[in-house]
């Protein structure tokens, strides 16, 4: 069968969730596929474009991947727009000159700024915010200029003046309305949303009505309004709403709507079946959706059409809460009370600046609409109510009343929530889908949002997933228990706490308090641990040393013949070649494997038990200190030269990851911590797959938290920006005592971020905020930590007790006979079984 | 091989760590010797690992799961009962026990 030829213009977010969808349909080779993309970039994420301003990169934000595309098997042509359509012949044409033929046509061309036909509107300095093209030329604009001023008071408008704000200019948004985001709110809530952000300084014009931009006096325009007023700024937004590009459409005759946008049927077919449109360009039952999550929705709906399945697009609710400027939002269906007979509750706090209403129908029993500002936790809640026609509580207004602590909370139960109600519209996944997650084997909230994606897009449904995921595993009979292990009754964090507070220094004395029974391989590494972190007593004391698993008794990383590698520290990556040498000669000497590792020290294999103190010996004579690649503890943290020899660097890269590696060396957490140090924003060393990355900035230093590489890779996120010196290191320190205090047993950074409800702008807010008032105590411990640094090898080769375990027998020298090694390209290497008995197991030679 | 059993002394008892282990070699066998310090006893178990096959089990961490002592492998983590020598993960596999004692401050084991 020959493939059908698909063309597909436009690879904006939409367009890109078609190809996702192609591709997740496992019928990709079905089709040969053309993508025409008019922007230079593949698909990015439009939706968090502001955080452009707040240091993501355009990598950062990228939807698309040339390689993902490419092995695909798509054709995807960038900086090429599609100008005609021949629906005759079927074929298109770009502005490139090109011609070609499709069997099935998919217009995702979105929509574009409008910019009202104002004379002087085309005057240098008067820009849109659509897409990073635009933002970069917002930001060379912001560089000579003052004042920003926003047209359009809107959703996008407000974002827009955050940006403004964000660059440092004086910010001024002017509306047409008599109030903000008139679309979404009403007048009591569009006037303490106005009064919050003027409280953040940004000045909010309403009622203005622009009819000249021409040459300003002090400023380089001057914005002239009806009533005669005038507003001088040196750059103006224009965010005035949005237009569909249906141009294609109408050159070619398919139907398009009155005010625009591409007409579709509920498969997104146009009026010529061979083409559909899907995203902002589409037009379905005279409404234009200008929303991500509808348009992934078309998306979906348009190619299971073409894939001959019965999808249809149904409509979709326009609900919203976001955060503008730090403020919380939300609209919720018919938040004007357009529906007849409606009634209101509203709820006004002026001193806290919190304004919420409902809107419920004539008998009382179903939600309409809601409007939030200030405070917007009940957004889940309410929603679900409106979308599944969940009768009200008996006094409706106890969802919007402040729960003052001694009532109980009058969220709605999880279980009334019907099997299609809609949990997280970002990636469209229901309380059916999240049932089948748990049933198909996820047992916690990271697996379910692994495999279901429920919660990583705006995240506005975390804390309702939450308590789905609990209440439904708790309805499975699992208990959601989280006790350390059968010795304890306590979580990790618990201990923690009372280990802290009790001043508890040996397991013993834990367990004769807390615990029962003798402990076991869990509750024992916790606990010792624990005690590292808190008080950082020599970990082979007689009270620890029951306590650690083997690789931290013997300081040393067991391998699957029972023979260890040793790692000696080498912060940040620099070396002296005397060092290299004496590592090289130890290597020798001992016959040891040598290895780079992945942090950029050097792993030496195959020592045996009895070897390891006189390697330590060798080893720290030359100057080198334990490396604790045995730990759970801080391991490297890896770096590139930075500005002292390489020709991009902004700063010294190497020398802050030295003295990073060196202050946190030897701090024991719940599992083990990486970093890296990059010189400049071509990431070299890699920083954003870290634990903590830091990359240097013209101003500073960016510091990213709890990336991780590894199996489940995750991007680290961007936690703040340009910081000196001295804020950065205490941020990092209280992060991680924030880390060792809260997180659960062997839970990376990345895991527990995951975890972390109110997530990263949580994390902002004790570690920078203090809002739990954690910062000074969290670092004095971290102080305590530095201070009582030692190096383990040191202190046990000058313990002639400690030392005496360094031997396989305790009553003979005899090496252990089944530690065999052959030789592989120039190495030892651990002899398999079969070699083994060929070799009939003569024990090797010691090295004296 | 010995053709009657009998207590053999291994070392001082000194040589013991609580609530962890250490490996004898009795006869040419490794003997994995552990102190349970709430017990005040000593137990011998084979110190090959039937899973890695490495010699190894005396650097395992001890611990209880209800009643039984064990102690847990360092490379693969299964459990050995201390007394019984059975794997508490696997019911088919079971390793080698000695009886073990403390006499005039040494430790003995029944080999
Ligand atoms: C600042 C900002 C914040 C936003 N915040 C949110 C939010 O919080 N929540 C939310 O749901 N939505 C938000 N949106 C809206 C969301 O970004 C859009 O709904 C979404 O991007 C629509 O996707 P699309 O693919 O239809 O259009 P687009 O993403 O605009 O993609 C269309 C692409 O097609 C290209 N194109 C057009 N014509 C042609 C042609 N003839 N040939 C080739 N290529 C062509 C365009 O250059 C563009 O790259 C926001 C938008 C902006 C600008
Ligand atoms: S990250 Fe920047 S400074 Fe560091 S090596 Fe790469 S290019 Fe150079």
């Amino acid at each position: 069968m020959s493939k059908t030829k698909l063309v597909i213009a436009g690879n904006g977010m939409v367009g890109h969730q078609f190809l996702q969808s192609l591709a997740d349909s496992g019928r990709l080779h079905d089709f040969d596929v053309t993508v025409f993309c008019e922007e230079t970039r593949l698909a990015y994420d439009r939706v968090h474009l502001s955080a452009y301003f707040s240091g993501a990169t355009a990598e950062d934000l990228a939807m698309g991947n040339a390689d993902t595309y490419r092995n695909w098997g798509l054709t995807v042509l960038t900086g090429e727009t599609v100008t005609g359509i021949d629906r005759e012949y079927k074929s298109v044409t770009t502005d490139k000159g090109r011609e070609l033929s499709y069997d099935k046509l998919v217009l995702a061309t979105g929509s574009y700024p409008f910019v009202p036909p104002v004379p002087g509107h085309d005057r240098p300095q008067c820009l849109v915010y659509r897409t990073i093209d635009d933002l970069d030329a917002i930001a060379a604009a912001a560089k000579n200029s003052k004042i920003g001023t926003v047209v359009g008071g809107g959703l996008l408008g407000l974002e827009a003046a955050k940006a403004l704000t964000d660059l440092g200019l004086e910010t001024h948004v002017v509306e047409f309305a008599p109030r903000l985001m008139a679309v979404q709110l009403d007048n009591g809530g569009g006037a303490m949303l106005r009064q919050k952000i003027e409280a953040l300084g940004v000045k909010v014009h309403t009622e203005k009505n622009t009819q000249l931009i021409d040459a300003g006096e002090q400023c380089f325009h001057k914005m002239n309004f009806a009533d005669g007023e005038v507003l001088e700024t040196d750059l103006i937004l224009f965010s005035a709403g949005i237009r569909p590009r249906d141009e294609l459409a109408r050159q070619n005759g398919l139907e398009v709507g009155e005010r625009g946008g591409i007409v579709i049927n509920n498969v997104c077919q146009t009026s010529d079946p061979s083409i559909y449109a899907i995203g902002e360009c589409a037009l379905w039952n005279k409404q234009i959706f200008g929303l991500v999550a509808p348009g992934n929705q078309m998306a979906k709906v348009a190619l299971s059409h073409l894939l001959d399945g019965s999808d249809s697009f149904t409509g979709a609710d326009m609900s919203t809460k976001l955060k503008l400027m730090g403020v919380d939002v939300a609209s919720i269906g018919d938040a004007h009370g357009n529906t007849p007979g409606s009634r209101n509750y509203t709820f006004v706090d002026e001193r806290a600046e919190v304004y919420k209403k409902l809107v419920v129908s004539e008998d009382g029993k179903i939600l309409l609409g809601a409007i939030l500002v200030g405070e917007a936790e009940q957004y889940g809640t309410l929603l679900q109510y409106m979308l599944n026609g969940i009768h009200l509580p008996e006094y409706p207004d106890t969802l919007i009343l402040p729960n003052r602590g001694d009532d109980k909370q009058t969220g709605l139960g999880v279980a009334a929530l019907p099997e299609t109600a809609q949990i997280c519209s970002c990636h469209d996944v229901s309380k059916a889908d999240v049932r089948m997650a748990l049933d198909s084997g996820c047992c916690t909230l990271a697996d379910v949002k692994g495999a279901t994606k429920a919660a990583t897009g705006c995240g506005g449904c975390s804390a309702l997933l939450t308590d789905l995921v609990n209440h439904e595993l708790e309805e499975m009979g699992v208990e959601v228990n989280r006790d350390l292990c059968e010795h304890f009754p306590y979580t990790r964090q618990d201990l923690y706490n009372i280990i802290r507070i009790e001043e508890i220094h040996s397991f013993d004395e834990l367990l004769e308090k807390h615990g029962r029974g003798h402990g076991c391989e869990i509750c024992r590494p916790a606990a010792g641990s624990i005690l590292a972190s808190c008080w950082n007593d020599y970990i082979l004391t007689e009270n620890n040393v029951s306590l650690q698993d083997t690789n931290d008794t013997f300081m040393a990383n067991m391998q699957k013949d029972g023979t260890y590698s040793v790692v000696p520290r080498v912060a940040g990556g620099e070396i002296t070649a005397d060092k290299l040498i004496v590592l090289g000669q130890v290597a020798k000497k001992y016959n040891l494997y040598s290895k780079i590792t992945g942090g950029q020290r050097v792993d030496l294999f195959g020592a045996r038990l009895e070897q390891l103190p006189d390697i330590w010996q060798e080893l720290i004579d030359a100057g080198f200190e334990t490396g604790h690649a045995y730990g759970k503890s801080l391991r490297t943290v890896k770096s590139c030269v930075g500005s002292t020899w390489c020709r991009f660097g902004v700063d010294d890269s190497a020398g802050l990851a030295i003295d990073l590696e060196n202050r946190y060396k030897g701090l024991r957490a719940p599992h083990k911590i990486k970093f890296a140090v990059s010189g400049c924003t071509r990431e070299c060393a890699e920083a954003q797959s870290k634990d903590i990355g830091v990359i240097a900035t013209e101003k500073g230093w960016n510091l990213y938290v709890c990336g991780n590489g590894g199996m489940k890779p995750r991007h680290g996120d961007l936690f703040a920006t340009d910081l000196d010196r001295d804020t950065l290191i205490r941020y990092i320190d209280r992060i991680l005592m924030f880390y060792i205090k809260t997180a659960d047993r062997l839970q990376r950074t990345s895991v527990w971020m995951e975890n972390m409800e109110g997530g990263l702008d949580y994390l902002r807010q004790v570690i920078i905020s203090d809002t739990l008032n954690l910062a000074e105590e969290l670092e004095q411990q971290m102080d305590h930590v530095v201070d009582t640094y030692q190096c383990e090898w040191k202190t046990t080769l000058e313990d002639p007790q400690a030392l005496k375990r360094f031997r396989h027998f305790v009553n003979s020298d005899a090496p252990d006979s089944n530690i065999v090694f052959v030789e592989e390209r120039q190495q030892i290497r651990p002899a398999t079984p079969q070699e083994k008995a060929e070799i009939q197991a003569e024990p090797i030679k010691l090295v004296s | 091989m010995t053709t009657h059993a009998h207590w053999t002394a291994v070392c001082s008892q000194n040589k013991l760590v609580p609530d962890s282990g250490i490996c004898a070699l009795i006869d040419d066998q490794q003997v994995a010797l552990f102190y349970v310090k709430k017990e005040q006893a000593v137990f011998a178990i084979a110190n090959h690992d039937p899973f890695s096959q490495a010699n190894v089990l005396s650097r395992g961490l001890i611990g209880s799961k209800g009643d039984n002592l064990f102690v847990a492998s360092p490379v693969y983590k299964q459990h050995f009962c201390l007394k019984t020598g059975r794997c508490l993960d696997d019911e088919t596999t079971q390793i080698q026990t000695w009886p073990a004692r403390i006499e005039n401050g040494l430790v003995e084991v029944f080999f």
